[in-house]
């Protein structure tokens, strides 16, 4: 099987997903709010309804505002439910994202008859179409580059992830580890959380056109919880969970094209496999991690044990 | 429940505390009352807390020891009444007060460093936008070296024993360089080394004319580590310097039917007048 330009394009697409989500998944999974990344991902269905009913039309920029206020919104109210109503946060998020996601799916059944938006586009997107879908086109020398609008699109997004984390890092980094002493500093946390959760619905909108919900999910979490285990730096962490979702994109799409026909099956769904191979990453991170890996720590464990702990004074915990 | 309630000193019993509050005090605590799901916590928190004070506060679990602290921050809403720090509402005084929450309130498998945490101590002095340099690491640095552990300080939190995490947040308010503390629960499960650490930390605090309010839970060792005692039972039961307050009666008032508190209690007294 030949390896063509447009397979170039899926995995690029799918790499700046990957990208664009593991810098807010880093956070969402620090948090302890990994699911949160789920439920906006599910909740922005109404909010696209909406905005095509209300326009008529497929227009990109006002769904992309429906959708993303939609996300925010369920933020917000997961939040007045669980200060409100003494639900815990989990069962709130249960509440807000699945009655969203039904109000979204009745929406699109009762504008099926005449809108091209049908639900399992949502879930799974189709990466495939979107690399045909030209932006623009340049040349190098004689090389033709044409650039899919999707990837132009989660180009953007990834950049302005990348501005709002390094532009906010310590006051995501406090807010995330401590938000009563954020608070007390000065850095209102419930501000950070909004903040975060935008950006959360944005990255979502943007992504579930070309590449579906089911990956951003996958994206947003399962390359930053590999990350974690690899490092004991934020930083870093966040480094290695693009790195780890880019290259998830990468073995997804091969593992896509090379291993259903070995098996006699035809090729399968690339995202669906990009989404397979995060969490192939994460069990090998699982087992071999330099220092949590459940392997290492087998292997090095008497090692560890017998090492002298380095404490401040003689301790006797009590 | 009824047992103390009925046993609960009105208020005309409590003792006075001036009504017209001293404008220059660290902390004046005006009507507080702080209510959760409509069930009240704190009733009419009214208090004054003189400049340089060691403050114990002190009662039975449930009095809303942290949940002061936490309304005194603005961390939680409150029903009615105003806090001021130096004569102006904390908001506008942030800069004048460190806060040290209790341990367990934060994830120690973060992916941060010792150093890191301290750090954080001076995110309101740096401003937004502004990142951590070399010189903040540094005193971030010699606040660990103040409270013993500045050879951890590259150390990811959750590779610290329990009463090295409790020292990093101690340097973290002593980076923060504040005027007026509050401290939830610090000696809670410490290693006698780090609690000596802390008593050592909160003596030169106060040698300095800083003013600390730390919730205590071991009645044992109020009368030993505290100039100033809380006494709290959703109302403020006693407060004032610790002889006067730590009384048999008061501890009586504060923590009503539960004897057993009360034998540790008399015992505490006991060791209070030897010592």
């Amino acid at each position: 099987m030949n390896w063509y330009w447009i397979d170039t394009w899926i995995v690029v697409i799918g790499a700046l997903t990957a990208i664009a989500c593991a810098l807010p998944g880093s956070f969402l999974v620090l948090r302890q709010m990994s699911m949160m990344g789920d439920a906006i991902s599910h909740a922005v269905l109404p909010g696209l309804a909406i905005a095509f009913l209300v326009t008529g039309a497929r227009a990109s920029l006002p769904m992309f505002v429906g959708a993303a206020f939609v996300g925010v919104l369920t933020a917000v109210f997961t939040q007045w439910i669980s200060t409100w109503g003494k639900v815990d946060r989990g069962a709130s998020m249960g509440i807000v994202f699945t009655t969203l996601f039904a109000i979204g799916l009745l929406l699109i059944v009762q504008a099926a008859d005449h809108v091209d938006l049908d639900p399992g586009c949502v879930l799974y997107g189709a990466i495939e179409v979107a690399a045909w879908d030209v932006a623009w086109t340049f040349s190098i020398g004689d090389l033709l580059i044409e650039v899919p609008r999707s990837a132009v699109v989660l180009g953007i997004v990834s950049l302005l992830n990348l501005v709002f984390v390094v532009a906010f890092f310590k006051e995501l980094r406090i807010s995330s580890f401590d938000p009563d002493l954020a608070t007390t500093q000065g850095i209102n946390a419930q501000l950070m959380h909004y903040l975060l959760m935008t950006q959360v619905a944005v990255t979502t909108v943007a992504a579930f056109e070309a590449v579906g919900s089911i990956i951003v999910i996958a994206m947003l979490v399962t390359p930053a919880a590999t990350a974690h285990l690899l490092t004991d730096r934020l930083g870093l962490m966040i480094f290695l969970a693009s790195l780890i979702g880019a290259a998830s994109a990468f073995f997804g799409h091969l593992m896509a094209l090379y291993i259903p026909p070995m098996i006699g099956f035809e090729s399968t769904t690339t995202t669906g496999m990009m989404a397979v191979a995060t969490g192939i990453f994460f069990v090998l991170a699982w087992l071999f991690a330099p220092r949590y890996g459940w392997i290492t720590r087998l292997v090095l464990g008497k090692k560890l044990i017998k090492e002298k702990p380095v404490g401040a004074k003689p301790l006797k915990e009590s | 429940m009824s047992d103390f309630h009925n046993k609960m000193a009105p208020a005309s019993d409590r003792p006075a505390v001036e009504e017209d509050h001293s404008p220059d005090a660290p902390l004046s605590i005006h009507d507080l009352t702080v209510a959760y799901h409509r069930k009240p916590v704190l009733w009419d928190i009214d208090l004054d807390i003189p400049e340089g004070k060691l403050v114990g506060i002190v009662g039975p679990n449930g009095a809303g020891k942290s949940t002061l602290i936490k309304a005194c921050l603005n961390l939680i809403p409150t029903a009615s009444g105003k806090v001021q720090v130096y004569g102006k509402p904390y908001g506008k005084q942030r800069s004048l007060v460190g806060y040290v929450p209790q341990r367990e309130s934060v994830d120690w498998d973060f992916p941060v460093s010792a150093v890191d945490v301290v750090a954080m101590g001076l995110y309101r002095k740096l401003g937004w936008f502004r990142p951590v340099r070399k010189k903040h690491k540094e005193v971030a640095r010699e606040a660990l070296e103040r409270v013993g552990i500045g050879h951890l300080a590259d150390r990811q939190i959750s590779q610290l024993s329990g009463g090295q995490q409790q020292r990093v947040f101690l340097a973290r308010a002593l980076a923060q360089d504040a005027t007026l503390y509050f401290m939830d629960e610090p000696f809670a499960a410490v290693d006698a080394a780090t609690e000596r650490a802390i008593v050592t930390l909160l003596q030169d605090l106060k040698g300095k004319g800083k003013t600390t309010l730390v919730v205590h839970h071991d009645l044992a060792t109020v009368a030993q580590y505290f100039d100033w005692v809380i006494l709290l039972n959703m109302r403020v039961v006693a407060a004032g310097p610790t002889e006067e307050v730590f009384t048999q009666e008061n501890l009586r008032k504060a923590y009503g039917g539960k004897l057993s508190l009360l034998a540790e209690a008399g015992h505490a007294l006991t060791q209070a007048d030897r010592g």
